[in-house]
């Protein structure tokens, strides 16, 4: 099959879903990560590999704090960067998304990195461009959300590098998160043997376990002896109908309490996409814990966006 | 050393564990308070490991720190080929500030990766002095750069790569290999 992200030699020129990269990628971009988390310790916390290139930040939905990590790693890099917040721009006075990326073409833009509410909005754009332009997908609907997906590996591989012997569970609202497919899949792609999800079934989607995990929806018995757990956010704003009783009610059943947290080995680490409802899927004792590692995820957040760029942006001399 | 374009053959080239015997004794003098010892990777970092040995009673005498750079992130050709499938991360955990520091690269050849390993070093802090040292130049630098010591001048064609590698008991040699492209594998 042909796949977008990868040229003919097999080497990333978009970053568009997990789904479908191989493990040797996988591990190149968060081999090179650690190498960029060090450049944020230094007296400059620049590197000059995409001086020049200019970046340009396309969020046709609202993102702020992943808006903020692009926007830093990208500047890290010494890349101009633009951030578009399309929501409020040409599209609001009817203005396509292709004809958007074109003018921003004819702005000499080298790399796009793209927000949408619909799936497949960055595979689009991807299809589109020619084949200087690189596209990064920043979250498209209920789809995929990569570099979430390639932060939440990188900072398990932080603090459990062996992940052949890991058994990681990933609590809350799958049905409506990107963020939970791709960490799926780049879990199975790594290697981690055991992924358990732990959801009503009304927040998980038909036929969960093709994706290779156990599903569980009893979260004291899918915590029991997890190494990760990986809290997904309550998707109120994605919720339509009622798929729940109330926020109060998901709290008892699904929501991470210091009790529950004990379920788990321990010496798991607790982690969280952001922005986090406290009291909602998490209780504010567990998430500012010292098994969390939910800041150290935004941190770990730049590194990662910073080695897909410098991966993306290098070698066009070459493959033309 | 000469311009000449000389091929060199396998026999022919020195032994990179006389060699550095002959680097350790040229690098003690320059051993002194204040000074620290950056490797460049791969066998920059390799031979300062050596050094470390064959010098402890300098270093801890005068308290010498060392740090290692993989100056990929720096590098020129990065338009061209790209970043390197792998690369390692720069540890230096000294402040740069006022040090002199001490490069160590393995093979001297166009001046490039020393420039790129300035440049880095400079983002770490202002060294009162950066020293280059090598154990081979090879010849055919580009650049306005060189090395202020070597064990070994050779004049290598440009077709030939030069490289330490290191054997599985641990030593160092020198070895020739197909014209070099390590980046974008």
């Amino acid at each position: 099959m042909n796949n977008p992200q990868l040229d003919t030699d097999g080497q990333l020129r978009h970053l568009l879903s997990i789904e479908g990269l191989p493990k040797k990628i996988l591990n190149q971009i968060l081999d090179t990560a650690e190498s960029f988390v060090g450049v944020a310790e230094r007296e400059v916390k620049k590197v000059p590999l995409l001086r020049g290139k200019t970046v340009c930040n396309l969020f046709f939905e609202n993102s702020t704090r992943t808006r903020t990590t692009f926007e830093i790693a990208a500047k890290r890099l010494s890349a101009d960067v633009i951030s578009l917040n399309v929501s409020t721009s040409s599209q609001s006075k009817g203005e396509t998304i292709l004809d958007t990326v074109d003018n921003l073409i004819a702005m000499h833009a080298d790399m796009f990195v793209v927000r949408h509410a619909q799936s497949g909005a960055a595979h689009l754009i991807a299809k589109h461009v020619p084949p200087h332009i690189h596209v990064i997908n920043a979250g498209d609907g209920r789809h995929s959300h990569p570099t979430q997906g390639l932060l939440d590996v990188f900072t398990i591989r932080k603090y459990k590098p062996e992940l052949h012997n890991l058994r990681v569970a990933i609590v809350g609202d799958v049905l409506h998160s990107r963020v939970a497919r791709s960490e799926i899949h780049a879990l199975t792609t790594l290697g981690v043997p055991e992924v358990r999800v732990i959801a009503p079934k009304t927040l998980l989607p038909a036929q969960v376990e093709k994706l290779g995990v156990h599903v569980y929806h009893d979260m004291d018995e899918g915590l029991k002896d997890v190494d990760v757990i990986m809290m997904l956010r309550l998707q109120n704003e994605r919720m339509n109908g009622a798929m729940l009783p109330s926020s109060e009610e998901y709290f008892k059943t699904y929501g991470l309490t210091p009790e529950r947290l004990a379920l788990a080995k321990p010496d798991a680490i607790v982690m969280h996409p952001g922005p986090m409802n406290r009291g909602v899927e998490i209780d504010s004792t567990v998430a500012d814990g010292k098994q969390s590692v939910i800041l150290p995820q935004v941190t770990y957040g730049i590194a990662i966006r910073m080695a897909v760029m410098a991966i993306l942006g290098g070698g066009t001399g070459a493959a033309l | 050393m000469t311009d000449a374009n000389h091929t060199l053959d396998h026999n022919q080239l020195p032994d990179a564990e006389a060699l550095l015997l002959v680097l350790a004794d040229k690098l003690k003098p320059l051993l002194k308070a204040n000074t620290a010892l950056v490797g460049i990777h791969s066998g920059g970092v390799w031979l300062m490991q050596r050094l470390l040995v064959l010098l402890a009673d300098q270093i801890k005498l005068h308290q010498i720190e060392h740090g290692t750079l993989d100056v990929s992130f720096y590098r020129d050709d990065y338009a061209q080929r790209g970043l390197k499938a792998e690369n390692r991360p720069s540890q230096i955990a000294f402040d740069v500030e006022n040090k002199h520091i001490i490069l160590i690269d393995d093979v001297f050849y166009t001046g490039r990766t020393t420039r790129a390993a300035m440049n880095e070093l400079f983002d770490y802090g202002r060294p009162a002095s950066i020293t280059l040292i090598a154990l081979v130049n090879r010849g055919g630098r580009e650049l306005p750069i060189a090395p202020q010591m070597v064990a070994a001048d050779l004049s290598l064609a440009a077709s030939q790569h030069l490289q330490l590698t290191k054997l599985a008991d641990g030593s160092l040699a020198l070895e020739l290999t197909p014209q070099h492209n390590s980046a974008r594998p």
